[in-house]
């Protein structure tokens, strides 16, 4: 039986006017909360108060504004590799196990990726702060006289930033190392091949594209990274998005601060399309 | 047949990973004790025991007053970003979208870029339209930016069941409305639930976005928390991250019964679908 077309309906689906309704409210909201206030930041960033590039050529010739670009750069790919580092061995073992093992596994990499990041960053100023955890226990057992400064460095914000940033790189791991059949290496270790080789020739290629993804997602969340950095970093240790808010807040200079917003969407927008295929934001949902 | 060869380089690898397991939940975990040390100065272990700093928190109108500023901001924009959400999800599942491509990627836009870039813009529109400070200003936010998970978690509630069972009362005569209603609806139900939940999870506990549109008297919770690490680290922000903790254990709970019924739901579905057919 054929079902009649109507303006709800196209044959077996809603018909292009009933969708562009259902998709209606969402365009509203995108356009006006999200593009309009994008535009309107950029726009002042090259027309105001004259149009031109100053603003971003002011960002990328001063020193001090470099330096800041190039920390965060360092700290973002320091991260990614502290993170990558610290998610394989978990992403590995998760994916061999089963039933209790896997849920306990589960819930630790969940947790902290639903738990507030003010959270996670205030427990490590609570750690690393002078008169901190860590200050307290070094003295304790004698491994120190006086406290050392822990918080305000960069190895504070990176390992900081690998830890809130964690998750986001055991999941997609995780996801392609599990489609990965144990019946594999065991065969490939069948027919001679070394631990390493196996590894090598059979695990890693097909791992890469959860690799790929969970660095890229890491990479990207660094560059941006605001509460954590402000925080545990301090002005000594500004990044991009300290920057920022400080060009906004204590400035006022809002042409510079949109250059600096239009440095580093052109950056984050090239390699998203760069690697338009490992943005797999769906790995990041319905999983808890 | 020779097993998986080389124990001690399995032992160590499960020893790894369990270490980065405690290295992923101590933090948090480790402010949990500390919350209930009678000193003003956080120690660990704890000498003593006392509720001194919940106290604080419950007699502190100022923290009250962002903690229900807070939960308010989070139901409207759970609510908002849910029905945008499914009627967007709905759209590209079931739909002919015009445009579809472009609208996939506005999806993933609030995602892609920073929250800091998206913050300071925010920042300087609702300066203009007077909507910093304001409950409508952190709804629309809040709603913008919980939607992509809104939608990529009604998405796969959709795909996840058979859409001829939509077919099947569109043909047995029930219009596309009353087919949503009676048979979709029912199905995705707990997805939606779930990505209710996203949502409001991802308001509440929001910071970069409200760091810049909070007003004076009128803050999210995670804004007067930066404003306490940021002047004072006072024990009772431990109380309060000890709170927020069991709150997200909750919500992760709930979410993974949510995600049983979802599965068993569509188990059951497609054993139904299978009789008739």
């Amino acid at each position: 039986m054929r079902r009649p077309s109507s303006f709800l309906l196209a044959g077996r689906r809603y018909s292009p006017a009933a969708s562009l309704l259902l998709a209606a409210p969402f365009l509203l909201l995108i356009v006006v909360v999200f593009l309009l206030p994008l535009a309107t930041l950029l726009h002042e960033s090259l027309f105001l108060p004259s149009p031109g590039l100053q603003h971003y050529e002011r960002a990328l010739a001063e020193p001090v504004y470099l330096r800041v670009m190039l920390r965060t750069l360092r700290i973002a790919a320091q991260v990614t590799a502290l993170a990558l580092v610290l998610a394989w061995p978990l992403a590995w073992v998760m994916s061999r196990s089963k039933g209790l093992g896997l849920a306990l596994l589960a819930a630790a990499v969940l947790l902290p990726l639903w738990t507030s990041v003010l959270v996670r960053t205030y427990a490590w100023m609570v750690l690393l702060q002078r008169n901190g955890v860590v200050n307290q226990w070094l003295q304790k057992l004698g491994l120190t006289d006086e406290p050392l400064k822990l918080l305000y460095t960069e190895p504070a914000v990176v390992l900081a930033m690998a830890h809130v940033l964690l998750p986001f790189m055991v999941l997609p791991i995780y996801s392609a190392l599990k489609g990965i059949p144990e019946d594999y290496t065991r065969a490939a270790q069948m027919l001679g091949a070394s631990a390493w080789a196996s590894f090598r020739e059979v695990i890693w290629p097909l791992a890469l594209p959860g690799v790929t993804s969970g660095c890229l997602m890491v990479f990207l969340l660094a560059l941006g990274f605001f509460v954590t950095p402000a925080l545990i970093g301090g002005p000594q240790q500004m990044m991009i998005a300290t920057l920022v808010s400080q060009q906004v807040r204590e400035m006022l200079d809002w042409s510079f601060a949109g250059a600096l917003v239009g440095i580093l969407l052109a950056f984050v927008l090239l390699l998203t399309v760069i690697f338009r295929r490992a943005v797999r934001l769906d790995r990041f949902v319905g999983q808890g | 047949m020779r097993a998986a060869p080389n124990p001690a380089g399995r032992m160590a690898l499960n020893a790894a990973a369990y270490a980065v397991t405690v290295f992923l939940l101590l933090p948090t975990l480790i402010i949990i004790p500390m919350s209930f040390g009678p000193e003003r100065f956080l120690q660990f272990p704890p000498n003593g025991f006392s509720m001194r700093w919940y106290l604080e928190y419950f007699r502190d109108e100022e923290w009250l007053r962002a903690t229900f500023f807070s939960l308010e901001a989070g139901l409207i924009s759970a609510v908002g970003a849910t029905l945008v959400g499914t009627l967007l999800a709905l759209a590209l599942v079931r739909g002919r979208l015009p445009g579809r491509g472009l609208i996939e990627l506005l999806v993933v836009g609030p995602v892609i870029v920073p929250h800091v870039a998206l913050a300071v813009a925010m920042f300087l529109v609702f300066e203009q339209l007077r909507l910093t400070g304001t409950l409508l200003g952190f709804a629309m936010a809040h709603t913008v930016l919980a939607l992509p998970f809104v939608v990529f978690t009604v998405l796969a509630a959709l795909y996840r069941f058979d859409a001829e069972l939509e077919r099947a009362a569109l043909s047995c005569g029930a219009g596309p409305v009353r087919g949503f209603f009676h048979v979709t609806l029912p199905l995705i139900a707990p997805g939606v639930v779930s990505a209710a939940l996203f949502a409001f999870v991802i308001s509440f506990d929001e910071a970069v976005v409200s760091f810049f549109i909070s007003g004076l008297d009128r803050k999210t919770l995670p804004r007067k928390m930066f404003e306490d690490i940021d002047y004072n680290i006072s024990p009772t922000l431990a109380a309060v991250a000890t709170m927020l903790t069991l709150l997200t254990i909750g919500a992760l709970l709930l979410g993974y019964a949510l995600k049983r019924a979802m599965e068993r739901r569509a188990a059951a579905a497609a054993g139904e679908g299978g009789d008739h057919g």
